[in-house]
Parts: structure tokens; sequence; C-alpha cells
């Protein structure tokens, strides 16, 4: 094409774009976007006798996730879904408990030390989720310190390990999401006003309220990232909970593979996927709400 | 003091989130065929990971999906960044399509899996190429890695200076001459700090490829996890401890790319 003499800024679209743009959206509309979309028209499907998917309209996979089985009421997957709320919501909470201090001290770091912060943080991030996991299980194992101490303390039977457990799960949960939190509160943290804090504890106001009034507010962007960084995952998580939970600690994601391996009751696994699919979404509209017109501290 | 209890939590965060590593590295040198007492040093488990058929499989395997969604990803990503970013599209397209190449950045990793299970289980009936296998892990990375690569080299793209271009526009640059000698060159972090996120991406990949893997196509993570299953091996403790030392070099290979841009 020859160069016209408009140089528009931005060229239309012409073919050049559409031959730029379109195999890339073509792949994942193919692969990804009708995908997702069948996987609620899934969740009206039911199961069939053989583990195919029959497709007649049905609301028993959506019954089933408040608790309606094959033998009536039973409050097993409730305590499943509440559970992974509850794991993912403290996993959460705790990182936003370690995630501050570690990120004011990131932050009061001369910038030469900052940036070795920085990557000391991010690292921890590209390691392979198994292969972290299951250093911990080295660790928790019986012969070694962690487990005797607390064998000596009798918290434990003499001889076994600290996992299979909840301890296990959230030492596990923590350590995996801790960057995270950290990274996006970090953006936040750094930028953070520090006349305002003095002022703040010139005029004796107490810690608590410092950081309720000054420090939060000023944060809540790069919280807000942290958290729903943090809290999605954590539900769908199932290598962490596989390794060091067993079976009492079962999450919706565990569930969600289990209904697509052993069990073979994919119906089920869409509408459990769908409920993780709309949770995702209305974490995502809740942020948006809160803070329109801001862009993502993005971690890349 | 107050600053201590600060350093004091942030010290023992990073302690934290390093052990297991640690844990697994130390483990690799030790003698102790059973059990973890210390038995002194030896590279005796690293010289038996090439004596190991399945290990070595999984690492060719693994390097081989890495390397070839990376080339797919990179080129398809960078097309796809281009053709959004210097172009009007109407605002409804806009949004639509970001919607799309968002997908994979915010939806839970195990959500994808189960999408790809999905569609890969009805375009089987139109190409042995989607039955479960490598040929199905190679599309499956490449779908997650064209979001990432797109996302980086966007972000370049909207950094750029649009007087460089109008410049060559100006002396009457070819669309393709342009793009080849202008734009290209600028947008070159971009693409290679992208290209490195994806191999990283793909080497890492545990859930997806869980899902999506066949028999023949086990990748290094899922030889771990299910090496997990079957028992503990010292031979396990020295293959991740290798892949540890991959994924830092790589991490920080990456970090002084995109902090160069």
């Amino acid at each position: 094409m020859d160069s016209s003499p408009a140089r528009p800024k931005k060229p239309k679209i012409g073919l050049a774009t559409w031959l730029a743009a379109g195999p890339g959206l073509l792949w994942l509309t193919l692969l990804l976007a009708i995908p997702c979309l069948a996987l609620i028209a899934m969740a009206f499907a039911s199961r069939g006798q053989y583990g195919e998917v029959v497709w007649s309209f049905s609301l028993d996979n959506l019954k089933r996730l408040i608790g309606y089985g094959l033998f009536g009421w039973s409050p097993d997957l409730i305590f499943i879904l509440l559970r992974s709320l509850l794991v993912a919501a403290i996993t959460t909470l705790l990182c936003v408990f370690i995630a501050y201090p570690l990120t004011f001290h990131m932050a009061s770091r001369k910038p030469s030390i900052r940036v070795f912060w920085l990557i000391l943080v991010i690292v921890p991030f590209w390691t392979n989720v198994v292969v972290r996991t299951y250093g911990w299980l080295l660790i928790l194992g019986p012969q070694l310190p962690p487990a005797q101490l607390a064998a000596y303390l009798g918290l434990i039977p003499p001889g076994s390990a600290l996992y299979p457990g909840s301890f296990a799960v959230y030492l596990g949960m923590t350590t995996t999401f801790l960057p995270f939190m950290a990274l996006p509160l970090y953006a936040s943290v750094e930028r953070l006003d520090q006349d305002i804090l003095e002022a703040a504890r010139d005029l004796y106001a107490n810690p608590f309220l410092i950081f309720w009034r000054v420090i939060l507010p000023q944060t809540t962007p790069g919280l807000s990232v942290g958290v729903i960084m943090t809290f999605v995952p954590a539900m769908a998580m199932f290598v962490v909970t596989d390794i060091l939970g067993g079976a009492k600690n079962m999450l919706i994601g565990n569930l969600i593979q289990q209904q697509f391996s052993q069990a073979r009751d994919w119906p089920f696994g869409a509408a459990l996927s769908m409920g993780l699919m709309l949770f995702t979404l209305l974490s995502l509209s809740f942020r948006r709400l809160k803070t329109p017109g801001q862009k993502d501290p993005s971690l890349l | 003091m107050k600053a201590r209890i600060l350093a004091l939590v942030a010290y023992s965060s990073l302690i934290l989130m390093y052990l297991p590593c640690l844990a697994v590295a130390v483990f690799s040198v030790n003698k102790a065929r059973f059990g973890l007492n210390w038995k002194g040093f030896t590279l005796n488990w690293y010289q038996r990971l090439f004596e190991n058929e399945a290990i070595l499989e999984a690492t060719y395997n693994s390097l081989l999906v890495a390397v070839i969604t990376t080339v797919i990803a990179t080129v398809i990503g960078t097309a796809l960044a281009l053709g959004l970013e210097r172009a009007t599209w109407p605002k409804p397209c806009q949004r639509l399509f970001d919607v799309i190449v968002n997908i994979p950045v915010v939806v839970p990793d195990i959500i994808m899996a189960v999408a790809l299970v999905l569609a890969f289980s009805v375009l089987r009936h139109l190409s042995s190429v989607f039955e479960l296998g490598l040929a199905a892990l190679i599309i499956s990375h490449v779908t997650f890695q064209i979001s990432f690569v797109t996302l980086v080299v966007r972000g370049r793209l909207a950094s750029l200076n649009p007087e460089t271009r109008e410049a060559a526009w100006d002396l009457f640059a070819t669309r393709f001459y342009n793009f080849r000698r202008v734009t290209l060159p600028l947008i070159m972090p971009g693409v290679l700090a992208g290209a490195m996120l994806a191999f990283t991406l793909s080497l890492d990949d545990f859930i997806i490829s869980f899902f999506i893997h066949g028999p023949e196509s086990v990748t290094l993570p899922i030889y771990i996890f299910s090496s997990l299953k079957r028992g503990l091996t010292p031979e396990t403790n020295a293959l991740s401890t290798l892949m540890l030392l991959a994924t830092v070099i790589l991490a920080l290979l990456a970090e002084r790319l995109t902090r160069k841009l």
C-alpha cells in the first residue's frame, strides 16, 4: 500500500489490521471465550449413565450446588463451598497482615536496596507451585524440627508429620500468595504521602487510627488489587490443598478437578465452574465500583 | 523500635517464602536414599537424573512445548497487540476484544483448563490434533500465552512516541517499511520480554497441563506432582532444584529486560 498524503494518526481498520488482530482474536474466541460460554450452558445439562453429557435442560446441578443430592439434602457440599470461602478469606487476611509490614519495610529502604527487595519478592512468584508445596512437604516431615517441636508440645502424636491438615494448608497458601498481595500493595505504599503520616503522628493519633484514617484510604487501590489477586486464585487452588490438605481440606478447586477426572460428571463440574466464574466477575466489578477510572498497577 | 518490628516481619516473610525452595535444594544433595536425615553431601542424584528415562522424556516434552508455544504465541500476540493498538476500533468492538484478551489474566487457571477440555472434546471430532496429548498441550499453552504477550507488547506500544511513525509517513515510507524499520525495533524489548514471560509461563504451568496432558505428554511439573503421589525420591529433589534454578534465571533475565524498557 502506498503512503497516503493524509498520514492518519491511527489508520482505519483495513485488511492489514484484520490480518494482524484476526488470528489472535479467533484463537482466543474459539478456544476460550466460546468454551467459557458453553461451560455455562453445560451447567444446565445433565450427566448420562456412562458419564456422557446429556443436553436436556435441567436445574439439577444448580440444586446440587445448594446441597440437594441423590439422597436428599445434605450439607456436605455447602461445607466445601463455605470452607473454600473461609480458607480463601483467611489466606487473604494473613497475606494482608504480612504484606503491610513487609511493603512498609521495603518502601523505607534506599532506592538501590528497594530494587533488590522487589526482586526477592518477585522470584518466588515465578517458581513452580508444585515444587514449592513439595518443599513444605519435606520441611513438615516427621523427622524434622518443626514436627518434632509440635509433637513435644503435644499438638500432634509423636512420629507424625505436620501434614495433612489446616496448618500445612495455610502455611502453603499464605507463602504461595504473599507475592500476589505484596507486589500490588507495594505500588501504593511506595507512593504514600509521608507528610500526612508525620502530621498524624504530630497530632498524637494512635497507631490504629493512623492506619485506619491515613494509611488504609491511601493504599486502597493497591490493596484491592492484591485482595482480588489473592482471593480468587486461592478459592480455585487445588495443588496446595491436594498435597498438604488431605481429603478433609477439599476446596472448590479440588471438587471441580474431580468432576472432570474420577467422577466424570462434567455438567456438575461446569456448574461449579460457573459459580467460581460468577464469583470472579463479581469481585472484579466490585473493585471497579470502588475505584472508578483507575488502572491496575500491573504486576508485569 | 517500630522499624524493627517491620524489619522482623519482612525478613521472616522472606525466609518463609524461600524456605521450601531451600529445603528442596538441600535435600537434593543429601546422601540419604530414604528418610530425611542428613547423611553427607553428594551430587549422585543429579547424575541419576540422566539415567531416568521418564525424567528425560518429561524434560524433553517441557522444553519442546515451551519453545514451540513461545514462538507461536509471540508472533500471534505481537500481531494482536499491533492490531488492537494501531487502529481505531468502534467502542463496542474495543470493549469486547479487551474482555476476550483479558480472560486468561483474570479467570482462575482451573476454569481455563476446564474450558479448554470442553473445547477439545468438541474439536476432537474435527481433527485428531485435539486428542489429549502433546499437540493439544501446545495449543492450550499458546492460548494463555497470547494474552500475556499482547499485554506486554501493548504496554510498550502505548508508551511509544507517535511522532517517529508520523515522521516515517512524511518521508513516504511504505507501511511495511515503516513497520519493519521503525515500529518493530522500537517494540523489540517488549516483544522479547513478552516472549520470556510466555516461555516461563509454559515451563511452569501445572494446572492447565494437568487437565490436557496425555500419557505420552508428561511435562516436568506433572512428573513431579505424580511422583509425590507415588512416594518421594531423591531424584525428584534434584529435578525440582534444577527447575527452580531455571525459573529463577529466566525471571531475573525478564526482569532486567523490562527494567530496560
